[in-house]
């Protein structure tokens, strides 16, 4: 009865010889890196890597852990990168000195109660009335209120537009923003979780694509609240700025606050990953059926882990952008903010969280290089041509070596995909006898 | 009346115009989804490739045209199909079907065919540049003006000539799927692999053949569907992921794995788009006095400006999923 079958017995433990061996090289890349480009460059391209490493994180527990895929990140990112924004930048006294701020809490509050007399609308047939009735006075109901409220917020914010420029921010902390944006990401990720986690695993990436995308549009065409095509800048640090201790130091500085949240991050997902509630995650993952029957509450499960993801990348948003400086709805790409994270995850290993965090900074590290490197074999292929065949190139060549990135990463998923699915560091799952 | 004409010209042909490119999308997204079961993300970048090789061609033999009297483009659209066609077949062979072979779950599959999305957008913008460009190089956009014969009428209804070519092309293309899933013996093993693909096969149904088969139909539709909006704006390549989101919404308001619900379900998403975007003020002008007094029309009553029409086909998407997965039409996947 209890003898162990030798295939249920826990694994050897063995000396870590491809973590020590890919770090090792990773290490070597990033010195590599400090030597050709100065410590200042360098020291800039480990912080970005390093909030990318908390996206990816995100996206690890998502795609890793439980098998979903938010092919979203984009739209998180910049919820984080917006609230970043609106949290630490300085208040706008043309705004908030003159009647607008009541003008707009005004339209909020009509909001508000609209939105309270549709719900009432819904539960119209506690009181009787037929529901087909009810869901047709509701539809009706909505609909007109939306175009009132609308009408009226288009009103207000075309004055604040025209007299204030933009809201402006609270003038905060960064790290308050980047928590609510974490928050405001969740949020969303709440409600597109209820919505498609109980279907087909296909409708999630789709909804999530979308929602990035109208978060994006939103950002971008809402220019009383972020200046849109304009962009806000400078958005202040929560550390020492470079104008006090000098680039490198200042950058560094920041990279260690970066690199403690990882840590907290890494630490708590690692004993959440080994915790019972980790072993019935990946229960649901690998056999959803079988974890049905022992009562497992799959859907609710899956969304804890899917909003948990979202919270991940609305703060590594929100870090990224407050490093940047800058706000610019135009700067997120699907493919800086979507597939790069992607990359990260798929190479380094889904569902592994040290493989994840090499990814990040590896794929990072190549990224970044790619660019100058593909310029410089343009510019060869040219010579080449010029000299050989007398071709005569198009000007826009820098433009177009960007757009070689877009099939790298392309070429690079679907490889990934066909010959190393577990990525370069396999998730390690533990047999327990 | 002039608002009725202005109504017509925004709503109804621009509606039908938007709601038959989509229908065309969605088609080719419904099919694959119901023999391979997954969503083909890079069906938006195979519209633009064909597209593109419209343009292509059209460069190549700017007069072949005036020969038949339509536009170049459109007659380079057989061959633009069949390149598209063998693209698809390709794709399938290179990426999907290794995947297949292994057995992996259908998000995988998704997952490399937003690689593939990748690939083909950055092909196409390496030799195409980022810039958009009209289809229409030697020849003028035709434009038609039809009068309408009511006296307070005074403004024309307008069509392009695209846009006569796209309702043609549409109404074969929808005939064209009709007679060849319920007629010929291909597309009823089609229909049979997508209802049940062990029973098809244990009944000796090849396949491999159907797979390629239904990747040639996808491809060409697609290249009908990306010429034919280039057509009647211009050819951009960059658009796949705005168009991405309304096929989807379109073939799942279908019925995923039902190609008249994705039919239907593109002139769903097509017109509430343009209706969504379309100022109602014009139409209540001139009804406005009969209005009470405190009731005063704001100068622009649309649902959502032109900048957020990408929220319609998410908030459509987001209704059905809510309301009825299975779409208007019962579909076959869930």
């Amino acid at each position: 009865m209890t003898t162990n079958r030798p295939d249920t017995v826990a694994a050897p433990s063995r000396f870590p010889v491809r973590e020590v061996v890919l770090f090792a090289a990773l290490l070597v890349a990033i010195l590599g890196v400090y030597m050709v480009m100065g410590t200042a460059y360098s020291t800039r391209m480990l912080v970005e890597a390093s909030c990318y490493a908390i996206l990816a994180l995100g996206l690890t527990i998502q795609w890793g852990y439980a098998g979903q895929f938010n092919a979203g990140v984009m739209g998180f990112v910049a919820i984080g990168g917006f609230s970043a924004m609106f949290f630490s930048v300085p208040v706008n006294d043309d705004f908030w000195g003159t009647e607008l701020p009541g003008e707009l809490g005004r339209v909020l509050l009509y909001l508000v109660a609209a939105v309270v007399l549709v719900i009432g609308a819904t539960r119209l047939d506690r009181i009787g009335v037929p529901k087909k009735l009810r869901t047709v006075i509701a539809v009706i109901l909505a609909v007109v209120l939306y175009l009132i409220v609308i009408s009226m917020l288009r009103g207000v914010t075309s004055e604040i537009q025209s007299r204030a420029g933009f809201v402006g921010g609270l003038g905060l902390p960064a790290w308050t923003g980047w928590i609510v944006g974490g928050a405001l990401a969740g949020g969303i990720g709440y409600y597109i979780g209820r919505i498609c986690l109980g279907l087909r695993s296909d409708y999630l990436a789709i909804a999530t694509l979308g929602i990035a995308e109208i978060i994006k549009a939103f950002l971008k065409n809402s220019d009383w609240l972020t200046r849109g095509t304009a962009t806000v800048s400078p958005l202040p640090w929560p550390t020492p700025g470079p104008a006090e201790l000098g680039f490198t130091l200042a950058r560094a500085v920041y990279l260690s606050v970066t690199a403690v949240m990882i840590a907290v991050i890494f630490f708590l997902l690692h004993r959440a990953y080994h915790a019972p509630w980790g072993r019935m995650i990946r229960a649901i993952r690998d056999n959803e059926v079988s974890a049905a029957a022992m009562g497992k509450d799959i859907n609710k499960r899956r969304l804890e882990i899917f909003v948990l993801g979202c919270v991940l990348m609305g703060i590594g948003g929100g870090a990224l952008a407050s490093f940047n400086s800058l706000f610019d709805p135009q700067g997120y790409l699907p493919l800086n903010h979507t597939f790069l994270v992607l990359v990260m995850v798929i190479l380094g290993g889904p569902g592994n969280n040290l493989g994840t965090i090499f990814g990040a900074v590896a794929v990072y590290i190549i990224w970044l290089m790619s660019e100058p490197l593909a310029l410089f074999l343009m510019n060869l292929a040219v010579m080449f041509g010029e000299g050989v065949f007398g071709w005569d190139p198009p000007g826009n060549l820098s433009s177009r070596a960007l757009q070689a990135r877009v099939l790298v990463i392309g070429l690079l998923i679907t490889l990934v995909l066909r010959f190393a699915p577990k990525g370069l560091l396999p998730e390690k799952v533990k047999h327990h006898g | 009346m002039n608002e009725l004409v202005f109504f017509i010209n925004n709503v109804v042909i621009a509606g039908s115009v938007t709601g038959s490119i989509y229908a065309i999308g969605a088609i080719g997204v419904t099919l694959v989804f119901s023999i391979m079961r997954f969503a083909h993300f890079a069906h938006a970048d195979m519209m633009t490739f064909g597209a593109f090789m419209v343009l292509l061609l059209t460069m190549a033999f700017p007069g072949a045209g005036s020969v038949v009297g339509l536009p170049t483009a459109v007659v380079m659209l057989p061959l633009a199909m069949a390149l598209t066609a063998l693209l698809a077949v390709g794709i399938d062979k290179a990426f999907y079907k290794p995947l297949r072979a292994h057995g992996v779950k259908p998000i995988v599959l998704v997952i490399a065919s937003l690689g593939v999305t990748l690939i083909l957008q950055g092909l196409i913008r390496l030799f195409a540049g980022t810039s958009s460009q009209s289809l229409y190089i030697a020849e003028r956009k035709e434009i038609y003006r039809l009068d309408l014969p009511f006296e307070l009428a005074t403004r024309p209804i307008i069509v392009t000539e695209p846009q006569v070519i796209l309702f043609i092309l549409t109404i074969a293309a929808v005939v064209g799927l009709h007679l060849f899933l319920n007629r010929s013996r291909l597309g009823k093993a089609m229909r049979a692999m997508s209802d049940n693909p062990d029973l098809a096969r244990a009944s000796g149904i090849n396949t491999n053949t159907i797979v390629a088969v239904t990747w040639v139909i996808a491809g060409g539709l697609a290249a009908v569907a990306g010429t034919l909006l280039s057509l009647d704006v211009t050819f951009k390549p960059d658009l796949s992921f705005f168009l991405l989101l309304p096929i989807f919404a379109a073939a799942i308001v279908g019925g995923v794995g039902h190609p008249y619900g994705a039919i239907a379900g593109g002139f769903v998403v097509g017109f509430a788009e343009t209706l969504a975007v379309f100022n109602w003020t014009v139409l209540l002008r001139p009804i406005a006095h009969h209005f009470p007094e405190w009731l005063e029309l704001p100068r622009n009553l649309a649902f959502v400006g032109t900048e957020y029409k990408i929220v319609v086909p998410f908030f459509i998407l987001v209704a059905i999923l809510v309301w009825r997965p299975t779409g208007i039409f019962k579909g076959k996947v869930i």
